[in-house]
């Protein structure tokens, strides 16, 4: 492991933060005692099944549910008019066309396992049997799966509104100037796939009317604040549905948006019963939500040195039938589609499409993944148009503190993509030599710029209780959801070093709409910096409290230290009171040994009508580098060597940061060499897992993670998020490398060895 | 439906039965009728190994393996690692909290079991070795590097 500090860092010692902590989740995860969203079962519950439409587009003409409700053990069968608000509509402040989506289908089918219809039965071979049973008869109707298809004249019409979800344009300077007074114009066309989160395990959930008379759901979900949605499908007063997390076996946004939740909900509602529902993996590859495929155009004006000085760039992304995030995620991919490059004049269009494909919405990197393959590819290429090494065009047209975004908003902290740049460069070394024949080997580098935190528009807030115990033990209840990052160990390694206690004396209650103060999803790399700053908050306001107590208990003038476990005067060592002591004084006086504190997220304005304004709080920068070998007999890609560095600001954990750069980075591998669902005529062609090929342990070098830690970040302690950022670089990287290797550009995603061959062979074709 | 049969196997050292379908599969019924839920189910399909268990000691995805293959014979899951009472947890498992090698969990237990079987038959492997034996129980979360460092520093021991 490698964690670099350099020197501006200096801050106060930590005790906890900065060191890897094993909170209690994972000690359960390795017993195999922590049980997940399907492991539950209650006295008495149902088994639920969704029905799906197997065409891609349709009316519906009618639905026989007769066979199905005489199939043994079958309880009920929920249509579309049965759903008393049969409408899941994401609220975005303004954004897009305002199409809403069904939760269940009534009339009309947009996309091949759309659900029409829910059934609850005793066990889930009847269920799956009575799904079966229910025959829908369709009207097809036309269709359309590829965007730029949808946009002509005369299209199918996958919603009345039109097939335009949302045409964002930034602009900034004078572009068409700016390309008049370029020395050279380079293009670039980039392609990229339609991918599955593809977590190991799938959604699954089980819910149940608790003594309350509140409907609960206990889910594998990145959002417990779903249960506001839910309480409106269901026309309950919202304190009547409750949202419980389970600690997700993963989540990648693809736990983001509703899963099982609205078809459980009402399933429990409709029953009265306890009801479990899982998804088959094949269910999951066939219906939920996917990343867009983006289609990006980049026409990149710049000087004699290569110096850039206009960036006109295109995006169309694939949004299939129905809106869910993709308005944000193109929102997203403009704002960053420059990458971490200062553009004087820059127009960036940015727009998501419907087709009858499967809908696509968040996944990690959101957007902003995209694009990276795209710009630096892009920026290689002007490299090439002037003749110099892309290293030294990057580190000429960087972004720094101050510069703007097509936004027109400001950088307003360090920008550490340099620093990550070097850091990579150097824990490279020297180039690797030439390799035997028919095998040719390459080095590239990408780097990328990736927002943490939601937009700023939605005024971001996260809420954290945080008390001392009597004994001097701590507890923390916030409603952040865990898929698996280790979101409530960094919260206790927070609480842990403002009190002066180990990690293990902080337990975190997590995730619970009805039990813990609402802290917000887990998406968009917001959790540390929202309830980690929340945690902090709440934690130091508590410690002023106490230590006002401490001071009049010890009698002192002096600062009130907490450190193992103990409060006491500056220069007295351990002496002084316990923790637990100075906890009961202050009850005892009457002041609450516990805080509910909210943090709320840096604010700011953005105008939707000119696009401009603030976006995201901040940005997390970094870079990657790929050594492959590429067969050139086979097409066949092999990764040798790969180093990914970040700067974290600082890291909480070193080891789950690196866990995170690491398993980011093999994320993007996926996608850059083998991660694609075929969808033919709007019909999933991969809906097997032996089909959705995610990287193996063979199929990886080991990932030379690299933690920079600059302190500069809005989280705590000047962290900044490291979900999302280390997924982004690795396609550019390997495509880099394959261009060093063999002069050969690879646009399109996935590298798979027929697209390579392809792409040598027309290298090779005589003419080209 | 078909008549249910009773399966009777061992189940980490301890008996165990249920009532099953002919075509129940071994994972169905460990964690449906033995609670056993440490044995995920992850894809139905026999890929991604996280329903990985031992089955009189070789290692089988069990929903590949129907319930009543495993009449009268042994299984192993990941819970027989603990041996009961003094809580302490395998040195594997600390090896594993350590380097951070589990994330989400979900493909943990399959891992560890692999691993295992691993030592078993190769001693001191190298990485390269690691990678190939868990080949087979895909993880989504740690990018592999970190599993392998666990894997070999307690292999290596």
């Amino acid at each position: 492991m490698t964690t670099l500090t350099p020197e501006r860092t200096q801050e106060a010692p930590f005790d906890v933060v900065g060191t890897h902590t094993v909170h209690a989740d994972f000690v359960e995860k390795v017993k195999g005692t922590l049980a997940y969203a399907d492991d539950w079962q209650l006295p008495g519950m149902l088994h639920g099944c969704v029905v799906r439409a197997q065409v891609p587009s349709a009316r519906i003409l009618s639905v026989d549910t007769s066979e199905a409700a005489s199939v043994r053990g079958v309880h009920s069968i929920v249509l579309a008019a049965e759903v008393p608000h049969n409408v899941i509509q994401e609220q975005v402040s303004g954004l897009g066309a305002g199409v809403s989506m069904p939760v269940l289908a009534a009339e009309r089918i947009r996309y091949a396992g759309e659900p029409v219809a829910i059934v609850a039965a005793d066990t889930p071979a009847a269920a799956a049997e009575a799904a079966d049973r229910v025959f829908v008869e369709y009207d097809e109707l036309p269709a359309v799966f590829e965007p730029r298809r949808a946009l002509e004249p005369g299209a199918p019409l996958v919603h009345e509104s039109g097939n335009l979800l949302v045409d964002w344009r930034f602009e900034k300077g004078d572009v068409e100037g700016a390309l008049a007074a370029s020395t050279h114009i380079v293009e670039g066309t980039y392609s990229t796939q339609r991918v599955d989160h593809a977590y190991l395990e799938p959604e699954a959930g089980i819910g149940w009317i608790d003594a309350n008379g509140v409907l609960t759901l206990r889910v594998a979900t990145q959002v417990i604040e779903h249960d506001r949605q839910l309480a409106e499908i269901l026309g309950l007063p919202r304190n009547k549905v409750r949202v419980s997390g389970t600690f997700a076996g993963g989540g990648f946004g693809g736990k983001e948006d509703m899963t099982v939740e609205p078809y459980l909900a009402l399933l429990v509602w409709k029953t009265g019963r306890p009801v479990r529902m899982v998804w088959t993996r094949q269910e999951s590859l066939l219906a939920r939500q996917k990343r867009h495929p983006f289609r990006m155009h980049y026409r990149t004006g710049i000087t004699a040195d290569g110096r850039i000085l206009a960036q006109e760039i295109d995006i169309v992304g694939d949004a299939g039938a129905y809106p869910l995030l993709s308005e944000r995620v193109l929102f997203a991919g403009g704002v960053t589609a420059c990458g971490p490059y200062d553009v004087a004049n820059a127009r960036v269009r940015s727009r998501a499409v419907f087709t009858n494909n499967v809908p696509t919405s968040a996944f990690r990197g959101f957007g902003a993944m995209q694009v990276t393959f795209a710009y630096e590819s892009q920026i290689e290429r002007v490299a090439e148009a002037v003749g110099k090494p892309p290293v030294e065009i990057r580190r000429l047209n960087f972004v720094q503190q101050g510069d703007t975004l097509p936004t027109h908003e400001e950088l307003d902290t360090h920008v550490g993509v340099g620093e990550t740049l070097d850091a990579v460069l150097t824990a490279l070394g020297p180039h690797p030599g030439a390799t035997e024949q028919g095998k040719r080997i390459g080095r590239g580098i990408a780097c990328n710029i990736q927002p943490y935190g939601r937009a700023r528009f939605f005024a971001d807030r996260a809420s954290c209780w945080v008390g001392v115990e009597h004994d001097g033990a701590v507890t923390i209840r916030t409603g952040a959801p865990d898929p698996g990052a280790g979101q409530a160990a960094s919260l206790a390694q927070i609480a842990a070093e403002v009190f002066g206690v180990s990690a293990d004396r902080v337990s975190v209650h997590i995730a619970d709409s009805a039990l813990t103060p609402l802290a917000g999803g887990t998406y968009a790399t917001r959790q540390l910096y929202m309830s980690g700053n929340a945690t902090l908050l709440a934690s130091r306001e508590l410690r002023d409290d106490l230590t006002a107590v401490a001071a009049d208990l010890l009698g002192t003038s002096r600062a009130v230290v907490f450190r193992g476990g103990r409060v006491f005067a500056e220069g007295d060592g351990d002496a002084g009171l316990t923790l637990g002591e100075v906890a009961r004084a202050a009850e005892a006086q009457g002041v609450m040994p516990h805080r509910l504190s909210t943090f709320h997220a840096e604010g700011g304005s953005f105008d939707v009508a000119t696009a401009t304004g603030k976006t995201f709080p901040d940005f997390t920068y970094g870079t990657h580098a790929a050594e492959v070998e590429v067969d050139e007999e086979t097409g066949q890609i092999r990764l040798l060597r790969y180093v990914a560095c970040h700067d974290v600001g600082r890291a909480i954990d070193p080891v789950r940061v690196e866990g995170q750069i690491q398993g980011g980075a093999v994320q993007g591998i996926g996608y850059a060499l083998s991660e694609e669902v075929e969808v033919e005529e709007g019909l999933t062609a991969s809906s097997l897992f032996a089909e959705y090929l995610i990287p193996a342990a063979t199929d990886v070098p080991d990932i030379e993670a690299i933690a920079l830690e600059i302190g500069a970040g809005k989280g705590p302690f000047g962290a900044r998020g490291i979900g999302e950022p280390p997924i982004g670089p690795a396609p550019a990287a390997v495509a880099n490398a394959v261009a060093e290797a063999t002069g050969v550009r690879l646009t399109e995603l996935p590298f798979t060895p027929a697209r390579v061959l392809a792409a040598l062979r027309a290298r090779a074709a005589p003419g080209s | 439906m078909s008549e249910e049969q009773l399966l009777r196997f061992e189940l980490n050292g301890g008996e165990a039965s249920a009532w099953v379908q002919p075509d129940t599969t071994l994972l169905e019924a460990l964690r449906t009728h033995t609670g056993a839920t440490e044995v995920k189910n992850g894809c139905g399909e026999g890929v991604c190994g996280t329903c990985t268990v031992l089955l009189d000691g070789e290692l089988v995805s069990s929903c590949t393996v129907l319930a009543l293959q495993a009449d009268a014979r042994s299984v192993t899951t990941v819970r027989s690692l603990l041996p009961a009472g003094d809580g302490a947890l395998h040195p594997l498992q600390e090896a594993f909290l350590r380097h951070g090698a589990a994330q989400c969990g979900f493909c943990t237990a399959g891992m560890l079991l692999t691993a295992c079987q691993l030592g078993e038959s190769t001693p001191a492997p190298t990485r390269e070795e690691i990678r190939h034996a868990i080949a087979g129980n895909l993880c989504r979360c740690t990018g592999y590097t970190k599993i392998v460092d666990a894997i070999e520093e307690y292999l290596a021991q």
